[in-house]
């Protein structure tokens, strides 16, 4: 009925009415999942129209990139390549989380830890890691120790430093509560202090995480050429531009939902009072 | 004027009261060097009861609720409750909070049958007695609700209902309805009055409003400012039984609420 209206209305050239309007605009507004895919759209266009213009002879289009990416993937040039960057990666962000979260709330509980540990850390977070890599190559060789070192050099800090952080700022009031209802200790950090520190703790491992991916791709870059890091130098040594370009984008592509993933769980398993809210 | 001068009469509180359930002797307590927020204070809090520690800003008045919590150790003096020497939280007392002490993490469900969870209650017992002081505080159907989604009034009634569910004797109120809005205290007020009278507990209330205290209290305690001292005990003997509303016509809650301003108004001016 509604429908044979508005085409009535605009036979007889009437506007169709303003409330019709904004509902449907209005839905489409309230779907985030629509404009991030606008946004991945418009990007792609953007990429592609530079690439066409060209920005560079060394710019490859979007749609070039992706097919260079679907045949690396067939090829098995691809998996091979993630399959060993992904061991020092998985291992040093497993490693950096559960020892730099471990040692921040360490740090947060016990004094003596604080004074130790914590300036170490500050030093490290505003050192440039990446001048230490040549020297973690000096001592640990080329191998899976040293490439999992670069990866933790780089996410450690900021874990451990949030962890801290969050621990420091927990809500004494709350701590007070769990006390009074003789809550012990072991149950005050349990129920108390790990879920009301977890976002700043969830955003130290955010930031440690993409420092991770950094890690890896530096190591690979600068210690010994295997995996994605070789993956890129290789291609562009032999002006395989599209190649290289795929092989970046799947690195990034890779962190980003590895973040996102992480938000999830946060959510999912931390705070679900939060789910509603973020969205 | 007979009856006023009766209401405001200092009493000296007595030792060994037999109903006493809490026992306060020679409490002192000193921040640091030189804050010093209470000092000897001896005061019996008689059993069933509700008694009120009314005073200004910075009397002490939470301190000296902390020290019976068990969450503030005192600098000098001892508490007892039901006999038993205070040295830190125990069963027989739950604390209400001003800020409501909720966790945002959890729903209205686990909140309330929190100190339940944390003393090793199974789930299916302490759900089912949070549902019990969850319908007697009148928020049934919020169960699965988070504290942001609730106003102010109904986040201090999860609070009291966390410390009716533990089954403590005595119930302490750290100022529960000063994060509240009028409208909803009144409310509360009322259903608090409705409370007492199927749960026989003692109560401890904190409070800076001389009216909410006059209003609730059995016994009003009122302290001097810092150091905080015992200044007066008023007992303003109104009858609660009938419509709540009738007890602020009542001339005795007129007149204690005057005697009161009259016996704190020195320590603002």
């Amino acid at each position: 009925m509604a429908n044979e209206v508005g085409t009535e209305r605009e036979a007889f050239g009437l506007a169709p009415t303003a409330t019709g309007q904004r509902t449907v605009a209005a839905r489409f507004v309230d779907r985030p999942v629509v404009w991030r895919l606008l946004s991945i759209i418009l990007f792609a266009l953007i990429w592609e129209i530079a690439g066409r213009v060209p920005v560079s002879f060394a710019f490859p289009t979007f749609s070039a990139t992706a097919v260079a990416f679907a045949e690396m993937m067939v090829s098995g040039e691809l998996p091979k390549a993630y399959l060993s960057t992904l061991q020092p990666l998985i291992l040093g962000i497993v490693l950096s989380t559960v020892l730099g979260v471990g040692l921040g709330i360490l740090c947060g509980l016990w004094r003596p830890g604080e004074f130790m540990a914590i300036p170490i850390f500050i030093v490290l977070q505003a050192a440039p890691v990446a001048a230490f890599i040549p020297l973690v190559t000096f001592v640990y060789g080329i191998g899976i120790a040293a490439k999992t070192l670069a990866v933790m050099l780089l996410a450690l800090p900021v874990i451990v430093l949030n962890s801290y952080k969050a621990v420091r700022n927990v809500n004494a009031s709350l701590l007070d509560m769990c006390r009074s209802f003789l809550g012990s200790q072991r149950q005050a950090i349990m129920k108390i202090m790990l879920p009301d520190a977890s976002p700043v703790i969830f955003a130290g491992l955010r930031l440690g995480v993409a420092a991770g991916f950094v890690g890896v791709v530096l190591a690979e870059l600068l210690i010994t050429p295997t995996g994605i890091g070789d993956l890129i130098t290789f291609h562009r040594s032999r002006a395989d531009y599209a190649e290289m370009y795929a092989t970046i984008a799947s690195i990034i592509a890779l962190s980003t939902v590895t973040l996102i993933a992480l938000q999830w769980a946060e959510l999912r398993f931390l705070r679900p009072e939060k789910r509603s809210a973020a969205r | 004027m007979m009856m006023n001068m009766a209401a405001a009469r200092p009493l000296t509180p007595q030792p060994t009261a037999p109903d006493a359930i809490v026992e306060i002797r020679g409490i002192s307590k000193t921040y640091g060097a030189d804050v010093e927020a209470l000092r000897n204070i001896d005061l019996d809090l008689p059993r069933g009861k509700l008694t009120s520690l009314l005073g200004p800003s910075g009397c002490g008045k939470t301190t000296l609720l902390k020290i019976v919590a068990g969450l503030i150790p005192p600098s000098a003096g001892t508490v007892r409750v039901a006999g038993k020497l205070v040295e830190g939280p125990g069963p027989e007392r739950a604390f209400v909070f001003q800020d409501f002490a909720l966790m945002p993490w959890a729903t209205v469900l686990r909140n309330v049958g929190f100190g339940l969870e944390l003393r090793g209650v199974g789930r299916t017992e302490r759900e089912a007695t949070a549902h019990r002081y969850i319908a007697e505080v009148g928020l049934v159907g919020f169960e699965q609700k988070y504290p942001h989604e609730l106003s102010g009034g109904m986040r201090q009634r999860v609070g009291l209902a966390r410390a009716l569910s533990v089954d403590a004797e005595v119930l302490l109120l750290d100022e529960p309805f000063s994060a509240v809005d009028e409208q909803n205290r009144r409310k509360f007020q009322e259903d608090l009055i409705r409370l007492r009278t199927t749960q026989n507990k003692t109560f401890i209330f904190v409070t800076h409003s001389i009216e909410e205290a006059v209003y609730l209290s059995d016994r009003i305690v009122l302290l001097s400012p810092r150091p905080g001292r015992i200044s007066g005990i008023v007992e303003p003997n109104i009858d609660r039984s009938g419509n709540p509303d009738d007890i602020r016509r009542d001339q005795r809650y007129l007149d204690a609420v005057e005697e009161i301003w009259q016996g704190l108004r020195k320590y603002v001016e």
